[in-house]
Parts: structure tokens; sequence; C-alpha cells
């Protein structure tokens, strides 16, 4: 923040702002110098602040209606959609909101994922991010519990029977969890409460992964290190906030679709039977964004190594500053990375997919091959390719390719500046 | 330490640093174990431990689940096939080897939860390769005895402490 200096130029902002500096940091952030080749991947950051925002206020309102009562949850959840001024559209924009909260996380972290934007010197926000988004899966798992339809209460089960897996304590620390010897009203009542809570956290540290986001400055498509502010950058306002507000625009189209259109195509039908203890339903599936880690879960044939081949292949995200050993960040200039990237992205799209399936037959065969690859492609691909791989040359800065004709760059690149890059 | 001297040995202040943060962590841990106690099961919830049955209409072959402590408990009526299948088995065939003369003492009735021990959904009934217990969720089949015999689940269907109060009523818990 001490880019530059900024002296507000009304006496009074002048006086507030010595006494609490609020307007050095609204100038921060509105003349943040940003790298000028962002592309449409980049505007999901602030659609991301978007779906939190929408899920906080259209939570607080729900729970001014909703019941966190074994006996009245599920009718409350009906009075609603039912009885309360528009209820049904804030239960169902809370609902899909979720999903479109997911929806944009996912390409949010392929677009980390694609150009390097994990790695040095960017290792903390990128782990902050993957704090954030198990905040998240345990946000969205205890909101489709209030409901308490029999997914709600089934999908509980299985996901706090998880814990039971642990040896000698498990079974202790489910009872805790539970708060009685099954899921059942304290259960309800605890979730209600941390689903509240986690939301917040959330965003205290979407506050620290901003903040850790603007030492280094963004990375870019390019994926190269450079100078801010230079001829590479551009404002944050107006440039960036006009193409975010665009993409946040097309994004509340979909959004839109799914509440107006198909507001219960993302959920499951079940959900709409209350919570019954004695009848498990038939197909148990938690909801789509789930399924690839459901599908690694079921694929291991022990319960406890199940958990754990589950919950590795959410924290190897977290070391993959580390695993990934090439110095390269973006997938433009890494000619074999770009393959296996997308082969990983097929990889778990077919896992999502198994997940839904029933594990047995072909569809378990396909679950154990796909988890095994996954699993190499961080622990034995990432690591061999940045040692292996030829990269193709970086440019010197982001203007260069583009003017790259022009007399006076061609000049400037030199062919001893370009191999200094590459290394 | 401002005196060098003296940063090697240990004085009186040292004492007092580790004493206060050894009872500063005592003090901690006793303000946040009834934060961490209140969410294990109330009084209420313990109260509600034990349940009386009435089995007198069940004919041989027929189920009954009852819910117990918020859980289901099958009582099954077994026929002489089921039970001369259960008792059949060679132990050492079994993933959890437990004798069907040990799980159901009056070979004619078996008292169990009727809940997986893989991720605690509900078996459906007389389903499954074994003709006994199947569940939908994960794929585990449980024979006429309640005993895992394929499937992820870890161990056999757990049989809670019951009795026969007379000939006609069972009392779990």
């Amino acid at each position: 923040m001490s880019d530059h200096e900024y002296t507000p130029s009304s006496k009074f902002g002048k006086w507030f702002n010595d006494r609490l500096p609020l307007l050095t940091l609204a100038n921060h952030l509105t003349d943040y110098p940003t790298p000028k080749n962002l592309n449409y991947w980049w505007t999901f950051g602030g659609i991301l602040t978007f779906c939190l925002i929408t899920q906080i206020v259209t939570g607080l309102v729900l729970a001014m209606h909703y019941i966190a009562h074994a006996d009245m949850a599920f009718s409350s959840v009906e009075h609603i959609m039912r009885d309360v001024n528009y209820g049904w559209l804030l239960r169902y924009v809370h609902a899909n909101g979720a999903s479109m909260f997911f929806l944009a996380v996912y390409i949010h972290i392929f677009r980390s994922l694609f150009y390097g934007s994990y790695k040095s010197p960017r290792e903390i926000i990128w782990i902050l991010g993957i704090i954030i988004y198990l905040l998240m899966m345990a946000a969205a798992f205890m909101g489709y519990v209030l409901p308490w339809g029999q997914m709600s209460f089934w999908g509980a089960t299985v996901i706090t029977n998880l814990f039971s897996a642990i040896p000698l304590v498990g079974e202790s620390i489910t009872t805790w969890l539970w708060g009685g010897y099954s899921v059942d009203n304290p259960t309800l009542t605890r979730f209600f409460t941390l689903h509240y809570l986690i939301p917040f956290l959330i965003l205290g540290l979407v506050v620290l992964h901003i903040w850790a986001l603007h030492v280094p400055g963004n990375n870019n498509p390019v994926g190269i290190d450079i100078k801010k502010p230079s001829k590479d950058t551009v404002p944050f306002h107006p440039y960036i906030v006009i193409k975010d507000a665009f993409a946040l625009l097309m994004f509340c189209i979909v959004f839109a679709m799914f509440v107006f259109y198909q507001p219960n195509i993302l959920g499951h039908a079940d959900n709409y039977i209350e919570a019954d203890p004695l009848v498990t339903p038939a197909h148990i599936v938690p909801e789509w964004y789930l399924l690839p880690f459901y599908a690694i879960l079921r694929s291991v044939p022990d319960k406890l190594m199940g958990v754990v081949a589950m919950l590795s292949a959410i924290l190897i995200l977290a070391a993959l500053p580390w695993l990934d050993t090439s110095k390269v960040r973006s997938a433009v200039f890494r000619p074999l990375f770009r393959q296996f990237y997308w082969i990983l992205v097929a990889d778990v799209l077919i896992l999502g997919y198994v997940g839904a399936m029933p594990a047995e037959g072909l569809y378990l065969l396909i679950a154990r091959v796909a988890t095994a690859y996954y699993f190499a492609h961080f622990l034995i691909i990432l690591p061999v390719l940045g040692w292996k791989e030829k990269t193709t040359p970086l440019p010197l800065s982001i203007t260069e390719p583009v003017l790259g004709g022009s007399p006076n760059l061609a000049a400037a690149r030199s062919d001893e500046k370009i191999e200094k890059t590459i290394k | 330490m401002s005196d060098q001297k003296d940063e090697k040995k240990t004085n009186r202040r040292d004492f007092l640093f580790t004493a206060t943060a050894a009872a500063g962590a005592v003090g901690v841990g006793a303000a946040v174990w009834p934060l961490v106690d209140q969410m294990n099961p109330d009084a209420s919830v313990k109260a509600l431990a034990s349940t009386e049955v009435d089995v007198s209409s069940m004919q041989p072959g027929q189920s009954l689940t009852v819910l117990w402590r918020g859980k289901p408990v099958f009582i099954k009526r077994r026929t002489d096939d089921e039970i001369k299948k259960a008792r059949a088995v060679d132990i050492n065939d079994l993933k959890h080897p437990e004798k069907d003369e040990d799980r159901a003492k009056n070979p004619e009735w078996l008292v169990m939860l009727g809940i997986c021990t893989h991720l605690g959904c509900v078996p459906l009934t007389d389903k499954g390769d074994y003709d006994g217990w199947f569940c939908p969720c994960h794929g585990s089949h449980y024979d006429t005895s309640g005993r895992i015999r394929k499937g992820p689940a870890p161990t056999n269907m757990e049989i809670p402490k019951y009795e026969f109060v007379n000939t006609n009523t069972i009392k779990i818990g």
C-alpha cells in the first residue's frame, strides 16, 4: 500500500485519512496496477466475491424464517417456499447459489492450475485458497443438511461416519459430532450454528487471500514477472472493473437460468421427502460438486484407506507449489504440461461422472483407474515434467510479443536476455 | 536477558516464565473443556437408553425394525433354514470372525443394530448374495447372522445389549 503517496483532495478527507487511512486503501484498490493481458478466466475472483455476498445476504434472510429443529425444519422450509413473501426466490437463489459458487471456484482453481498461479511467490495465496475451498465444502455440506430431507439426513449420516474410520477414537468422535447415538436434533442445531459461522470465516480468509495477492500482484496469461506500474499494467479501475462487471453479468444470466427455469435440476428429488432414520434411500449421492471426491472414497475397498485417499486428494493440492518443479508458470510455454493438464481435467470430470453412478462393475474399475491417475498426476508427472520438459521461449514482457515487429523492440531483444528469462 | 553472562544459566525468571505458561495452559484447557464437552450426548439423550419391544405376533421368517437411541434395530425371527445356513459357515472364511452361536444366544432370534458398519446406512432385509442383508449405499453383503461377507464394510453388524424380559418381550439397552 506504500506504492506511492496519496493525499485526499478535501480538507475533511485529509483529516480523516490521517486518523484512519481508509482513503489510502481505496486509492490503492482503484489505482492498483494490473497486468493488461488478463483474460476472462481472471474474472472469476470478482464473481466468487459476488457469490459469497449473495450467499451471506440470502442466508441471513432465510435464517429469519427457518427453524432448526428436527420436528420443524422440514416444514419450515416448505413454509419458506409457500408462505413467506419471495421465500421461493430467496431459497432457490441460496440453493443454486451454492452450486454457482462451486462452479466459479472450480474454474478459478483450474485457471490457477493452467497458468501456474500457485507458484512462487504466490504459494500463500494458493494455500489460503485451498483452506477457503475446504471451508466452502464444510458450509455446503452442513447447509444441505438443514432442510432435513432424506438426502440431508443420510448424507449427514454417511459423511459424519467417515470420522468413525479413525482408529481407536473414531466412535467417540462421531458420537461427539452427533451429540447422540445417531444424526438427530442436536446434530441439526449445531450444523445450523456452524453453517451460519463458516461464511464469515471465509470472508475473513478472502480478505487475507486478496491481501496476499496484492503483495506480488496478479499472475497473467504469459506467466512472467512484470514491473508494476509499467507499460505492462493498467489501473484496476476502470479497466479491470469493467471487464469483471461484464463477466459477472454473463455469469448472472447462467445463474438466473437455473433459479428461474430449472431450480431443482441440481438438487435431488429425495430431499423433498422428510428425513426418516428407518429408511435409507436406494441411491445416496452427494451434491454434484463433491462427486469426484466421493468417487475416490468409494474406489478404495478399505474403509479407513478410502477416507485417507479422499482427504489426500484435497490436501495434495496444498503441496502443489512444491510438487510442480517447473520454473515456467504458464502452460502456454509448456507443451507437454499442457497435454497433461487437459488429461487431468478429463480425469476429474470422469471421476465426477462415476461418482454419481453405482459403485460396481465397470464404473468401479473406471473409478479406480481415474483415482490412480489423479494421484499420479501430482506425485509423479508434475515433479518429473518440471525436470524433463523443454519449454518454449518466454517473452521479455507482455508488450513485446504484440509489438515484436517494431524495429526498436526487435533490437532490444537480444538472445542473451531471452536465455536468461527461460532459465 | 540483557546480561549475556546469564544467558545459559536457568534463573528465577525462567522458572517464573515456565510456571506462568504451565498455569496458563491448564487454565485455558479448563476453560475450553466445557465448550468441547457440551457437544457430547446430553442427559436427555442418555435417558432414552432402553426400549421394550413386544414380539409375540412375529412368525418365523419375519423381521421387525424398531428405533432405539435414534438408530434402527433389526429383530429377526429366523427360520430353521436360515439358522442352519448361518451355523454352517466356516469361521475362517469370515472377514470379521464371529460364531453365530455368540451373535444369537437364542438361535431363533437375531437382534442387531440395523446399521451398516461402513458408513451408517440402513441395509435392506432378505437381500444380497447371502440372503441376509444388503446395503444399497456402497454394496455391502451380510449373511443370515448379520456378518459381513462381501463389500467395503469392515465389521459385522453390531449386537446391542438386549434381554428377553419374558417370552414375548425383548428389552434393548
